[in-house]
């Protein structure tokens, strides 16, 4: 049963109050962790995997298109910035 | 005239509003998310709330129910409908208003007696106010800040569909102040603060007469139903 993934992240020139808190948080860490003194900005977006019965081919990637630009995101305030088919399944359910 | 409060799963505010719309001297019709019925009513208030915990988008799975169908329906014939907070993320969401919201810029929760001045007193939902009117009403909120590309801005402004504006500083980050916003009829309003909390003296916000007297919000609720006297 294949997976297609959708990524959606907040448009680039909104202000993304999510991803500045965490920021925030790797700014306080850095103090401590040098590995982290170099971290400019975090942004927090959103990743989808959707199953589907069949081959993921290209229909099913166009109906999940489809999907991606008008219900999983927002375009007034979010991109779809990647859609794929997921090479291997994450976990197997009996 | 019978107004409609449509209750979704996490609504906080049906109640509120629904004694609000009596208050105002309407009768308030309980309606449901998953019904494909709106039961004759006059007009509709999308009431404030979490629906669906904010999941996804917040508004975005609730402005797909069953009973949305009917709400953009009867909104497309001008059918008078008021989004309030949640409501107004369904309705931007629904697409029936232009714009969206996002998380507050300070990313915190807001709650708070707003000031706010009304932009356009000829929505169905604004007739009763002065023009450029001064209330006062709460705001609670984590995702208000409103934002809309800077071509729908224009047409917002231009055609002058800025229903209120936050006036003494700007809570949350909102595009021009932004605090509500109706639809080129004007008969789709879409709010952030809440009127339905500032409706009956004792339960308000503090005013210089007295404390937690304010009542400003009735005004949308008596301007609909006046709105629809006239209409007769």
């Amino acid at each position: 049963m294949p997976t297609i993934v959708v990524e959606v992240m907040p448009k680039a020139e909104l202000l993304d109050p999510q991803g500045k808190a965490v920021a925030g948080a790797l700014g306080r860490l850095g103090q401590t962790q040098s590995a982290l003194a170099n971290v400019t900005g975090v942004r927090v977006g959103k990743r989808f995997e959707i199953s589907i019965d069949g081959e993921a081919d290209a229909d099913a990637l166009a109906a999940v298109r489809e999907l991606a630009d008008t219900v999983l995101s927002n375009s007034v305030i979010e991109d779809v910035v990647g859609i794929h088919v997921q090479d291997a399944p994450s976990s197997a359910v009996a | 005239m019978r107004i409609g409060v449509v209750t979704f799963p996490g609504s906080l505010d049906d109640r509120d509003a629904a004694r609000a719309i009596r208050l105002a001297g309407a009768d308030a019709v309980a309606l449901w998310h998953g019904d494909h019925d709106l039961h004759g009513v006059d007009a509709l208030v999308l009431p404030g709330g979490f629906s669906y915990g904010d999941y996804l988008r917040a508004g975005a799975i609730a402005s797909l129910s069953p009973i949305m169908t009917e709400v953009i329906d009867a909104a497309k014939k001008g059918m008078p409908v008021l989004g309030i907070c949640n409501g107004f993320q369904m309705l931007t969401e629904a697409h029936l208003l232009d714009g969206g919201l996002i998380r507050n810029e300070q990313g915190r929760f807001i709650c708070r007696d707003q000031g706010l001045r009304i932009e356009n007193n000829a929505s169905d939902w604004t007739t009763g106010f002065a023009a450029k009117a001064e209330i006062v009403i709460p705001l609670k909120n984590g995702e208000g800040s409103f934002m809309a590309s800077d071509e729908t801005l224009k047409t917002l402004e231009g055609e002058g569909r800025i229903v209120a504006r936050y006036i003494g500083g700007n809570p949350n980050g909102s595009l021009n102040d932004i605090a509500g916003v109706t639809n080129a009829r004007g008969n789709v309003v879409g709010l952030m603060p809440h009127p339905e909390h500032a409706v009956e003296a004792g339960f308000g916000p503090d005013t210089d007469d007295a404390m937690a007297s304010g009542v400003d919000g009735l005004t949308f609720f008596t301007s609909v139903i006046a709105g629809a006297l006239v209409a007769r």
